[in-house]
């Protein structure tokens, strides 16, 4: 009888063992949880990957029961939302659920991602974890976007015609292209309705499928650590890293707790500040789209406004071609460097507990510069706000392309043989 | 220092988890069940849903005899038609060429299964869904009596249907020989005061 | 380093609080501040009656519906129907106006917005100060101005609760605190002169327009009646949870060394 792979995982009872003939559960199960090890001494920043996974199950779910009630139909949309919040049954918790989630889902991926930097989780060989992770990034932005003209409120109705308007820039086929988004000549219902469509089934399919890749290559490679250091240096004699910690039950556990704290701070905004001071909720998103008159600001929901601001800090016109041109290429540009990290980090450590003086200063001026970034995308343009937003750009764009030159210069510190720091 | 940084746990360790988990366990599965419960009422009928099927009111008490007003209950027509003394008597008379006199196959409540088709505290009053019973048009009323062009000579009044000339009588029976074959429906309604309430007898008294 | 990022953090969290962005807007108006008591049932009512009475014939409030404000507001049916029921018999239609579009943008030059939602598009502040600041204004179309809206097409819809105003002058370094009395008034940045009284005292129309303000509010956002209570007891429960959670993990990890 050929060797059944299965063998190597014990069924826990004759049950199992026919399953598991048919199906791998418990191979899945021990390869993933009970026997997937990791380090013992995750901390704080170790939540919001799990985290981060809980809030796109409670988007998918709560956009299920949105879907039940919305209409994507210019005349009815905005009506819908406010049936919605009041005539269907808790339909107005269900949209709260969503509306801040979608900001919750930023605060935990942004928190996620730094994570990944201090530590060097974007280093050999998780260069792939992270390109992945990336893409989740800028697919989360996608359906973040499209989620928001869904109201049709005014603000709704601005925003994507800015944004849209910013694919205007490409030669030649500019134009064209945003009346192909568009499907029209400017925002209306048959761009509300595609936009639902890319919304509710397209990208929450690409989502998922870039999450379940982001996992296999994580579990590939093993989970990094605040020590940066590889915990299968040194293994037991069958084979267990002597500082790793199974994930089931160990960090199942631990996580339950960095949930039911995600919780409380998440539904304290949903029940006590869905709006969050016009932050999450803008104001002049509650009048309905109206195509002939703007906003005074249009400003879009906090998690862009450090791109926006770089895409609106431009006003120079390099090698002839227009300032506005640039500011596009800059935009596109901030985001595209965050793929190239794994490369234009040179460290020979990995963890900020390591490394050298140079590179904390420089993360600590790239933090100043995003949030600078961020806030100025929330207010309006003076000249000393275009002169900041100039500055934050050179920064944040400093950060990545001086990354070669400032994280190979400097002491960096003896990394220790094996993990430090128990947290728990 | 140990080698291995994770120890086997005890009996009495095993023991205490157990219970534990199931403590936890349990109040988080009773967390989940109130998580579900607004999901689970978000599809019931919302307020516009019961707002559409509720009943509607009206204070019937200024229809003068003769007059008729349409009220719209659950997006339909509702006749409501004062009839006058000669109209009820009209009623006995036309009885021979209608197709079903006394309402047998007919839609109606209990209560208005009669030559008026109406609740006998107050027989002149027709409350009545202004919907042919072919498919689906709304008749015409002709109130009055005496010959008309559609409803013939010996007409006692009734209501003429434009489709495809079914005719009725003022209690919505209708002809013999068009192509309704049944009375118009009367829909539960109940009175409390000036007030009607139409799509709802669950008040009724007897 | 962890003491400079979490000075960093510090000073992100001062920041972020006084950032303007939080302030409530307005572009640099100036607001009278209104103290709402969402919980004050009469005086809610009030604003109801008000709103349903002076507001609901030229604006509609198109996503409320009678009944859920009668419920909402503890009125009984009866008392709705024959109070504030003007345009529509049955208790759970929307609250539609009884004018016509095509009417409101021949008379006003607009069609009066839907009045639904206004208080989470103006903020409380600023309703409260806009429906005191109206005042006479012979050059004007309707014959009203509004100091907070500069040629606002609508007229003074309750002008003979309020009586009619005048402008005197703007507050400023010069008469930073002007006497008020029952005559002189001081809306937003402006100084009225009472020109001639209407049915309500001044002191009686800030009242009447705060139990509308808080109207308005409600009418913006009916479940934040429930929401909080909601919360508390949600909270409450997920403080619970996570004691449990974390008395489970702490089990857990005594196995670890």
């Amino acid at each position: 009888m050929a060797i059944h792979r299965h063998d190597n995982h014990k069924s826990a009872n004759a049950f199992m063992e026919w399953v598991d003939r048919r199906l791998p559960v418990t191979k899945v199960w021990n390869e993933h949880l009970a026997e997937y090890y990791a380090a013992k001494n995750f901390n704080f920043w170790y939540y919001f990957g799990s985290l981060s996974l809980l809030i796109l199950v409670i988007q998918i779910l709560t956009g299920i029961f949105l879907t039940m009630h919305y209409k994507p139909d210019a005349a009815l949309a905005f009506a819908s939302v406010e049936y919605i919040m009041r005539d269907v049954p808790y339909g107005w918790l269900v949209r709260y659920l969503h509306s801040t989630g979608a900001s919750a889902f930023f605060v935990v991926v942004y928190l996620h991602m730094f994570r990944g930097l201090i530590y060097g989780s974007h280093r050999e060989p998780r260069e792939l974890v992270w390109l992945i992770g990336c893409v989740i990034f800028v697919a989360l932005m996608a359906e973040a976007f499209m989620g928001y003209l869904l109201p049709w409120g005014n603000m709704s109705y601005w925003g994507a015609q800015v944004i849209i308007s910013l694919f205007d820039v490409i030669p030649y086929f500019g134009p064209l292209l945003t009346e192909w988004i568009r499907g029209d000549f400017v925002i209306s219902d048959a761009t509300l309705n595609r936009f639902f469509a890319f919304h509710v089934i397209m990208l929450p399919l690409i989502l998922v499928a870039l999450v379940f890749l982001h996992l296999v290559a994580l579990h590939q490679v093993g989970s990094n650590n605040p020590d940066g250091i590889d915990i299968f240096e040194h293994v037991d004699e069958n084979g267990k890293p002597l500082d790793g910690v199974a994930f089931h039950p160990y960090y199942t556990v631990k996580d339950i707790v960095g949930v039911c704290g995600f919780l409380i701070i998440y539904l304290g905004v949903v029940f006590f500040a869905p709006e969050f001071g016009g932050i999450f909720l803008e104001k002049d998103n509650f009048a309905p789209a109206n195509p002939l008159q703007t906003p005074p600001d249009i400003v879009p929901l906090w998690y862009f406004t450090p791109y926006y601001s770089i895409l609106r800090a431009n006003t120079f016109n390099f090698f002839w071609i227009d300032a506005k041109v640039w500011g596009v290429v800059f935009m596109a540009l901030s985001l595209i460097v965050f793929f190239l990290l794994p490369w234009l980090d040179r460290s020979p450590v990995k963890s900020i507990r390591y490394r050298s003086q140079p590179f904390k200063i420089a993360l600590v001026i790239f933090l100043a510069a995003f949030f600078l970034l961020g806030w100025l995308g929330m207010n309006p343009v003076t000249p000393t706000n275009t002169l900041l937003a100039q500055i934050g750009t050179v920064a944040y764009f400093g950060f990545f392309f001086l990354m070669p030159w400032f994280t190979s210069i400097g002491k960096t510190k003896p990394v220790p043989d094996r993990v430090t720091g128990d947290e728990h | 220092m140990t080698d291995n940084s994770v120890s086997e746990p005890t009996v009495e360790d095993q023991k205490r988890r157990r219970f534990l988990t199931g403590i936890t366990a349990g109040f988080g599965a009773v967390g989940g069940a109130i998580a579900v419960t607004p999901f689970a009422l978000s599809m019931m009928p919302s307020e516009r849903a019961k707002n559409a099927g509720a009943p509607v009111q009206y204070d019937y008490s200024k229809i003068q005899p003769g007059a008729m007003v349409k009220v719209e209950w659950r997006g339909k027509p509702v006749v409501l038609l004062n009839r006058t003394e000669e109209m009820m008597l009209g009623l006995e008379e036309i009885e021979s060429n209608l197709a079903d006199p006394t309402s047998l196959v007919s839609v109606q409540p209990p209560y208005a299964q009669n030559d008026a088709r109406a609740d006998v505290s107050k027989p002149e009053m027709l409350v009545m869904l202004g919907v042919c019973t072919h498919l689906g048009c709304s008749p015409v009323e002709k109130l009055a009596i005496g010959p008309d062009p559609e409803m013939g000579d010996d007409s006692q009044g009734g209501f003429f249907c434009p489709c495809h000339g079914s005719k009725f009588d003022l209690s919505g029976r209708v002809y013999l020989n068009v192509p309704a074959t049944s009375n118009m429906e009367i829909p539960p309604y109940q009175y409390e005061g000036d007030i009607i309430t139409i799509g709802k007898d669950t008040e009724r008294v007897a | 380093m962890k003491n400079t990022l979490n000075l960093f953090f510090a000073l992100l969290l001062i920041a972020i609080v006084q950032s303007p962005a939080n302030a409530a807007g307005g572009h640099g108006a100036v607001l009278d501040d209104v103290d709402l008591n969402m919980k004050d049932t009469a005086s809610l009512q009030n604003g109801a009656k008000l709103f349903m009475n002076y507001c609901l014939s030229c604006h509609s409030a198109a996503y409320a519906r009678y009944n859920r404000v009668a419920e909402d507001l503890d009125i009984p049916p009866a008392l709705l129907k024959e109070n504030l029921m003007f345009t529509t018999e049955k208790t759970g239609d929307l609250m539609q106006t009884t004018m016509s579009a095509d009417d409101a943008k021949r008379w006003f030059g607009v069609t009066p917005p839907d009045l639904t939602l206004v208080a989470r598009v103006r903020k409380p502040n600023w309703l409260y100060t806009y429906l005191r600041a109206f005042y006479l204004d012979e050059s004007s179309p309707s014959g009203w101005n509004n100091s907070l809206f500069e040629n606002v097409a609508m007229p003074h819809a309750l002008y003979e609760l309020q009586g009619v105003q005048r402008v005197v002058g703007k507050v400023d370094a010069d008469n930073a605190d002007v006497a008020t009395d029952d005559s002189v008034k001081v809306v937003g940045d402006t100084i009225f002169e009472l020109d001639h009284p209407g049915m309500m005292s001044p002191r009686q129309f800030d009242e009447a327009m705060k139990d509308l303000t808080a109207f308005l509010t409600y009418l913006a956002e009916p479940a934040q009646m429930q929401r909080k209570s909601i919360g508390v007891f949600t909270l409450a429960f997920l403080i619970i949870l996570m004691g449990l959670s974390y008395l489970l993990k702490k089990e857990y990890w005594r196995d670890v060394h």
